[in-house]
């Protein structure tokens, strides 16, 4: 059977189109930050959410895990993974840094009065840049890095029981 | 100086920052419409008012500031977001048939109409 040159095209195209189909449609179109792991921080420059003091990667290195949040009192999702960061304040090997994100220092404090403090730095991102720094966009997001400051871990959204399970068994390797 | 000069130079002054002034403010807008708010359903930063697209707002205005150029802005941003943050993106291994394949159409496009067209002359 000869299959003419304009069938042979029409076919090669149709399957093409369908291929670009196949290829997008099974394609996860949501943003995720995979890319940022196995990446080193830098130029980190928190703000105390007390006084004016700077944490830098100085005092990131000191810690073994550093896992980084970033929360806001007006974020309700960020009351649901409280619990989860009130677990972790013990837990060996891991520092908690909680980076309030454009929020309002008196309701940031009445949050963490009303629910329990669970870090053990607090800084501020009044407008936000700190933010870009570290690849967020949207909170709460928290961030699990090494001595190292290698990224091992972004979780998007509120700390789940699995991330919490992953967070500890890290920890814990060490 | 007479007053007349001096009107001259100080309108010369003026003007120059006013152009520059403008020609920031044009690369401002240019860097914010190439830049995807990731948090929105098919916007621009410039599109969009949310809070992630407000604080991209003022790391670009405060890197065109400090005189990084458009290139060094979006490689900044890429590093911290990859790709998918800009609507142009760079050209590499894993896109590079998004970049010719346009360039194929036109050339496979045009020789299968030239052959059609040749194939019916030949009838």
């Amino acid at each position: 059977m000869k299959i003419s040159f304009t069938k042979l095209t029409i076919i090669l195209l149709i399957l093409f189109i369908m291929g670009v189909f196949f290829v997008s449609l099974s394609k996860d179109s949501m943003y995720n930050t995979k890319n940022l792991v196995g990446k080193k921080l830098n130029n980190v420059q928190l703000k105390s959410f007390t006084d004016d003091k700077i944490i830098s990667e100085i005092d990131l290195i000191k810690n073994k895990f550093t896992l980084i949040n970033f929360w806001a009192s007006w974020c309700t999702p960020c009351q649901k993974e409280h619990p989860f960061l009130l677990s972790l304040k013990g837990q060996k090997n891991l520092h908690l840094i909680g980076v309030n994100f454009k929020d309002n220092k008196n309701n940031a404090e009445a949050f963490l009065k009303k629910l329990g403090d669970p870090y053990h730095y607090l800084a501020r991102d009044d407008n936000g840049k700190q933010s870009i720094n570290f690849g967020i966009y949207g909170i709460p997001e928290s961030i699990l890095i090494d001595e190292n400051l290698i990224i091992i871990k972004k979780f998007i959204g509120p700390l789940s029981k699995a991330d919490l399970k992953f967070i500890k068994e890290k920890t814990n390797e060490y | 100086m007479n007053i007349k000069l001096k009107a001259l130079i100080l309108l010369f002054i003026f003007n120059i920052n006013y152009v520059l002034a403008q020609n920031s403010l044009v690369e401002k807008n240019e860097i914010f419409k190439n830049l995807r708010c990731l948090i929105c359903q098919g916007q621009s930063v410039a599109d969009s008012n949310s809070e992630f697209a407000q604080t991209i707002k003022l790391i670009v205005t405060e890197q065109i500031s400090n005189g990084k150029t458009e290139k060094e802005i979006y490689d900044f941003l890429i590093e911290k977001y990859g790709d998918w943050i800009v609507y142009k993106p760079p050209f590499n291994k894993t896109n590079f048939l998004l970049w010719f394949f346009p360039y194929l159409v036109l050339i496979f496009g045009g020789l299968f109409i030239f052959l059609t067209l040749k194939k019916r002359v030949n009838r």
